[in-house]
């Protein structure tokens, strides 16, 4: 990893803070070959940082990182070939929205005075169409489930108003996704499930090359 | 392409007004918005509109409608009820009392005229969740408030669908105010 990148990456996970919080984020933003390193760094930060800022910089910077898996998982799956006519428009559609996401809470993270988190390397099942629309089926409940869990814990109201705006819309993408691949829109009913960073991250680090 | 969004604008708009202010404060709009109401009244206003989605679906399942949109009208008429019963629990629970249910009128004849208001309904529906959210105060509230908006989003998605509609018009779903809700609505209800 060049220096400069090992710098900017310190300096997020200084901005991301301690608790629970901030060291679930970096374990899915630090997945790189620094990471033993990164996680020292990030001990040491958490000690001396306001717990609400940080804690809000943290959930914006672990939902980027679904973003960022996000984005570049429809761009990898439409460049494939697989894909024609409405099926090739849905994937370029969501992708187009993941990349917006990005977009948005790259700002958030900055407005909050934190550090976006970067990009991370990735790797995808891409080997068939079927098995590109069943990855992006579960991506996409669990990236709903994903915010669901964290709404209740951002602080800035704010970034919920915002963390809400694209949850709903991750909620549409999963139904019409079900859809395709034979499954209930609703599969948890009347009420959606949410889910904890610590049930996302381990799925989401299988997309994380490195 | 359109790099920024009207809803991504407005989303840093706000980010940059909380910056001014601390990111402590609630955005000024969104007490405006919302003034004086609290937990108990966002949840009653909710309440409301559950009412009118579940009366809703309930008069479509008379209709005369072909396989998928049956299914769907069943599916969400069974959803938007559990939100009626769980919605009055809550505001129980905060110590309130649960509004009764208005009485409403709807203009569905047949399966187009159905689906049409759904998705219209739907849509409103998640603006108005997402639009209120923000100013409860009670986090398991806001934690069930999000798992039955993010249910009306699918419903809007699959409306959508079956409507040949773009499931996920934007990145960014809207949010609406309890005035533009009301507005929105108003003319299903009877009294």
């Amino acid at each position: 990893m060049p220096e400069q990148e090992t710098v900017a990456r310190r300096r997020f996970l200084k901005m991301a803070g301690g608790g629970g919080v901030a060291s679930a984020a970096l374990v899915l933003a630090a997945c790189g070959s620094d990471n033993k390193n990164a996680t020292t760094s990030a001990a040491a930060a958490g000690a001396d940082t306001t717990a609400t800022m940080d804690g809000d910089i943290a959930i914006v910077n672990y939902a980027l990182t679904l973003e960022y898996l996000e984005a570049e998982f429809y761009k990898q799956a439409a460049a494939t070939g697989f894909f024609k006519g409405a099926q090739l428009d849905l994937i370029k559609t969501i992708g187009e929205h993941e990349r917006q996401h990005v977009n948005a809470l790259t700002m958030a993270v900055k407005q909050l005075g934190g550090t976006p988190a970067m990009k991370p390397a990735t790797k995808f099942p891409l080997s068939d169409a079927k098995t590109i629309v069943k990855t992006a089926q579960a991506v996409e409940n669990l990236g709903a489930a994903a915010y669901l869990g964290q709404a209740p814990r951002i602080k800035n109201k704010d970034i919920l108003a915002a963390a809400l705006s694209i949850h709903s819309v991750e909620a549409r993408h999963a139904a019409v996704l079900n859809t395709l691949v034979g499954k209930d829109i609703t599969p948890d009913g009347a009420f959606a499930k949410p889910a904890s960073m610590a049930e996302v991250l381990p799925i989401a680090k299988q997309f994380i090359a490195g | 392409m359109t790099e920024y969004t009207r809803s991504a604008f407005l989303v840093r708009g706000a980010l940059a007004t909380s910056a001014v202010y601390g990111s402590g404060m609630v955005a000024p709009f969104v007490t405006r918005a919302l003034a004086g109401s609290g937990d108990a009244g966002i949840l009653n206003f909710a309440l409301t509109l559950e009412y009118l989605e579940a009366a809703f679906y309930k008069k479509a399942m008379g209709l005369k409608l072909s396989g998928q949109a049956a299914k769907l009208a069943k599916e969400l008429a069974n959803h938007e009820q559990l939100h009626v019963e769980a919605l009055k629990k809550a505001v129980k629970g905060l110590g309130g009392k649960p509004v009764k249910s208005p009485r409403f009128s709807f203009p569905i004849t047949d399966e187009a005229s159905f689906l049409k208001l759904a998705q219209t309904l739907e849509d409103t529906g998640v603006s108005a969740y997402n639009g209120a959210a923000p100013a409860i105060s009670s986090k398991d509230i806001l934690a069930a408030a999000g798992s039955i908006v993010q249910v009306e989003a699918r419903h809007a998605a699959a409306i959508r669908l079956l409507r040949g509609q773009s499931p996920a018009p934007e990145a960014f779903d809207r949010t609406l105010d309890k005035a533009a809700v009301l507005k929105a609505v108003m003319p299903l209800i009877k009294s």
